[in-house]
């Protein structure tokens, strides 16, 4: 059982995914309510399996029995284990918000959940793989059902899942292309494996290549600048309960990727000096800056969010860059926020009913805890404590000063400042501005009310109690801790 | 000074937290609603008072049973300056709610809950604030007071008061970054971010240009809620809100947050040693002598009353971190006392005025005229806590100006004095028509609506300020010991005898 503690979270929603359709034969309306359990059992196993790993070390689990290197293997250490957690735990809360919403645009709910379940077991599965291939089979199985999902939008959202289509697939054939090369330059497909084996073959430019092209391929999944343009289309048009789940998770699952993979197997810079890890750090430097600065200008609240994805990403990306204990804590740490904060704010503007823009404000003063816990979400996204955003940029300013490197300092401030900027404009046109609308959206319906409210607790709660987290989760978590 | 843990630093947090959260749920019923409020004041009174003593007899009470990183706690010492602060947010609290009962109820206002909910808010947060022994926390605390004052200055709702409230965010989030870039820089540079007086960054070796950047990021930081000049420009336009809000915040907790900051800053930050061998003290005195003097010369020329208040308190705020920037025991002491003493006589004032909007729906001075024979209690509250506000005897600003000038005269710096004997001068010049103006036969048949003196709510919360003002001028060290605790202050960062 305790081995199982690694397949389980990836299983459980899989097969609560095949079985949607059959139920659903017999009662439609039960979709949902299934898709919420399944998310929700995913997050106690995935809170199990991580209290498992933190008390009796690294869970590996060979699928079929068959032992690696041959065999494919999930593996579950502190770090993929608490991704999982946020993963299933955000996954359960859109889920929950986005019945009443899914219901409103027209999805088949049937398929609609086995279509949202599917991603999660992709999203989960990429995380817990010890093989660079299975990370490719999770993540184009959590790609094809995200198309799917976008697209089911109509209209504008077809063509925004059209280019999401061409773009991911062209991120994933990157990824491809680099494990091929470490395959063939390594003959091994297992992580482990291939962090013993990279000293031997670092000088080889088959290795840079694959190392290259890996980094590319993850960081347009990811969502960093400059390979984010699938990202504003996608998360405005996509119907507002697939925003909602997509957002907050699905570029956290690659920055869990990026990770893994340049800090934990490849170590690159410690390999051949290549300076990814600059790279990576200014790439998120130049994301919070240009996502910032783009999210001010927007007139449509979900484009300004996504922009703001754009910018929190980079926060992400910086901390991966610098490398250092403080900056990768914080980058973890941020894995979580944003991932909650996203999740609060696409569902609360989804619930004002905003697919006409926020160009008519006003139409969210009726709905006074919305409106709250959007406040909460921004104070988060700009950095104020005591929500949770705040510490993680606190530990991210920490890495840029033992790095040495202050102008990644005055960047991440700067980037709050512009957080200031758009979550103000964002929160007061949608939910205090003077509207030409005069029926103003009621208050949210309890499914949603309930998600959002819990969310909000949770930011709190990961800036109260974010020592908890770093010393007993995040500090084991890093690279040196092993 | 020995340090003793002690729940009460922790427990005085208490009751503005709980208040805020059961105003909130008591929303249906305004009675309840309001008591929470009052309540939760005279608690945080008495758990602050209960800590003076302790800090008179040089025992710090800490609390720091919350970790906000792993290597920071939520860290609160109850020294003398935090204790002072505490002691006095707190009993205004009191005087300043029955007072916005008296005015919402006068007024009709409308988000009552929202309103006593973020007041409530705001004086956790100042209690956060004044108690609170490192930086991480004190950032804490200092942000959190931005956001719960956000709603009591927007509280009207109008496109002007939308538009105060962005103003007012632009410049206390700005600073906020600022502070931020300073906390962390700090705490890379000395390897801690407690607050020690005497300074924690002598001695870490860092070059003198790095030093003076940071300490321009702490001033531009803190400096935007001291009002300092250049970053003032917020206070005026944020007089926009109800005048309860202008008198507790922006007379008290939010300006008072601001120039606590600064001597924090100047005093258990870098301490004036270092200031000094940097000269970073001179400059800083220097801009707020600008401030004292340019600030009384705006205030000049207003006619609308509270405008005129705002920019007097924008000039008598730079007293304090005047005072301690310059070096000097008895300067640092009138600095520290001026706290309480500016707080007490200009709450007086702002009350004056509300109740003044309130009764007769008077705000500028031009219509002010002979309302002080209807309103006689209000406009001689006015005049006595003007005239003490100007430097006057018996009044507690007498006393702090006297060691201010003192300690300037000490260090030799004229200029100070000179800045300082101007602004008494300007004081005077602005205030003294508006008293005698008040108190002047009415020109024609008087159009003013409302009879009389102003309700009691209004009236009695300003005539116990005033008479407060008296009592501390006369009494510094009578029966709360506000000039021992300032003493204490100065000598724990200057040494010596205060």
């Amino acid at each position: 059982m305790h081995r199982q503690l690694a397949i389980l979270p990836v299983l459980v929603p899989l097969v609560a995914a095949l079985i949607q359709p059959i139920l659903a034969l017999a009662s439609p309306a039960a979709a949902w309510p299934i898709a919420v359990a399944a998310a929700a059992v995913t997050t106690v196993l995935a809170t199990i399996a991580l209290a498992a790993v933190l008390t009796g070390g690294t869970i590996r689990y060979p699928l079929g029995g068959w032992e690696p290197p041959w065999g494919i293997e999930v593996v579950l250490d502190p770090l993929s284990g608490f991704t999982v957690m946020v993963l299933a735990a955000v996954a359960t809360a859109s889920l929950l918000a986005g019945g009443p919403q899914a219901r409103a645009y027209g999805a088949r709910e049937p398929i609609y959940y086995a279509l949202a379940l599917i991603v999660l077991t992709g999203l989960i599965g990429m995380v817990v793989s010890g093989d660079l291939f299975n990370v490719f089979v999770f993540l184009e199985l959590s790609s094809i059902a995200s198309y799917a999902l976008v697209g089911s939008g109509g209209g504008r959202a077809l063509a925004a899942a059209f280019r999401y289509v061409i773009l991911g697939t062209m991120g994933a054939s990157f990824y491809l292309l680099g494990v091929g090369f470490l395959y063939a330059v390594t003959g091994t497909l297992n992580m482990a494996d291939l962090a013993a084996r990279v000293p031997d073959v670092s000088g080889s430019s088959l290795y840079l290549g694959g190392v290259v092209l890996i980094a590319i391929g993850l960081a347009l999944k990811m969502g960093l600048f400059p390979l984010h343009w699938w990202l504003p289309d996608v998360y405005t048009y996509a119907p507002s309960p697939v925003a909602s789940l997509l957002a907050p998770i699905a570029t956290k699952a690659a920055a869990y990727m990026v990770a893994r993979i340049l800090l934990y197997v490849l170590r690159p810079v410690e390999a051949v000096g290549l300076p990814v890890g600059t790279i990576l750090a200014w790439a998120g430097g130049l994301s919070i800056l240009f996502g910032g600065i783009l999210a001010i200008r927007q007139t449509d609240a979900r484009r300004l969010l996504a922009y703001s994805s754009v910018g929190q990403v980079g926060y992400i990306g910086v901390g991966l860059g610098l490398a250092n204990d403080a900056a990768l804590v914080g980058a973890y740490l941020h894995i979580l926020n944003h991932a909650l904060l996203k999740a609060a704010l696409f569902i609360a503007v989804g619930a004002t009913a905003l697919h006409v823009g926020f160009r008519t404000g006003g139409l969210g003063r009726g709905m006074p805890v919305t409106a709250t816990v959007a406040v909460v979400a921004g104070l988060s996204a700009v950095g104020v404590p005591p929500a949770g955003g705040f510490f993680s940029k606190w530990y991210l300013l920490q890495g840029t000063l033992e790095a040495r490197q202050p102008l990644l300092t005055v960047v991440i401030l700067l980037g709050s400042l512009l957080a200031v900027a758009y979550m103000y404009r964002l929160t007061e046109t949608v939910w205090r501005g003077q509207s030409a609308v005069p029926r103003v959206t009621p208050e949210a319906q309890p499914a949603v009310l309930i998600s959002l409210v819990v969310l909000a607790f949770a930011i709190v709660a990961a800036g109260v109690g974010n020592t908890a987290i770093v010393s007993h989760v995040l500090t084991a978590a890093v690279p040196s801790a092993r | 000074m020995t340090d003793a843990p002690s729940i009460l630093p922790g427990l005085a947090l208490l009751p503005a937290g709980l208040a805020t959260v059961l105003i909130v749920l008591s929303r249906h019923r305004p009675a309840l609603r309001e008591s929470w409020s009052i309540a939760a004041a005279a608690v945080q009174t008495v758990i602050a008072a209960l800590m003076i003593p302790a800090v008179l007899e040089g025992r710090q009470l800490v609390w720091h049973a919350i970790s906000l990183t792993p290597d920071v706690p939520l860290l609160l010492r109850a020294d003398a300056l935090g204790v002072l602060f505490a002691a006095l947010a707190s009993a205004l609290w009191i005087v300043t709610t029955v007072y916005s009962i008296g005015y919402t109820r006068a007024l009709a206002e409308h988000s009552q809950t929202r309103y006593f909910a973020s007041f409530a808010m705001s004086l956790f947060a100042a209690v956060g604030i004044a108690l609170a022994g490192n930086l991480l926390t004190f950032f804490l605390f200092f942000e959190l007071l931005t956001i719960a004052t956000y709603p009591l200055v927007i509280h009207r709702g109008t496109d002007d008061a939308l538009r105060a409230g962005r103003v007012y965010l632009l410049y206390t989030l700005g600073g906020g970054t600022a502070l931020l870039a300073a906390v962390v820089w700090t705490g890379a540079l000395a390897g801690h971010l407690d607050f020690e007086p005497g300074g924690i960054l002598a001695g870490t070796g860092a070059a003198p240009g790095a030093l003076w950047t940071l300490f321009v990021l702490f001033v531009v930081g803190v400096g935007v809620k001291a009002a300092i000049m250049p970053l003032h420009t917020w206070l005026p336009v944020a007089m926009i809100a109800p005048t309860p809000v202008s008198a507790l915040l922006h007379a008290v907790a939010v300006v008072k947050a601001g120039v606590f900051g600064l001597v924090r800053v100047v005093g258990f930050v870098f301490g004036p040693e270092l200031l000094d061998e940097l000269g970073a003290g001179v400059a800083l005195a220097g801009v707020c002598a600008a401030t004292i003097v340019l600030g009384s010369l705006a205030a000049l020329p207003q006619d609308n009353l509270k405008r005129l208040l705002a920019f007097s308190t924008v000039s008598q705020l730079s007293y304090i971190p005047l005072g301690v920037a310059l070096g000097m025991p008895a300067a640092f002491t009138g600095g520290v006392l001026h706290i309480a003493s500016h707080a007490l006589l200009k709450i007086t004032l702002f009350f004056c005025a509300g109740a003044l909007h309130a009764t007769a729906h008077v705000d500028r001075i031009s219509e002010m005229t002979g309302i002080g024979r209807r309103m006689p209690l209000t406009m001689g509250a006015f005049a006595v806590a003007a005239f003490m506000l100007a430097g006057l005897p018996p009044g507690p600003a007498f006393v702090s100006k006297w060691h201010l000038l003192s300690g300037a005269a000490a260090a030799g710096t004229w200029w100070a004095v000179a800045a300082l004997l101007t602004s008494t001068l300007l004081n005077i010049a602005y205030f003294t028509p508006i008293v005698v103006r008040a108190f002047s036969k009415p020109a024609a048949e008087d159009h003013h609506h409302g009879s009389g003196e102003a309700r009691p709510a209004l009236v009695v919360p300003l005539l116990l300020t005033a008479v407060a003002g008296i009592v501390l001028g006369l009494a510094p060290d009578g029966l709360v010991d506000v000039l021992s605790l300032a003493r204490l202050v100065t000598v724990s960062v200057l040494g010596g005898s205060g």
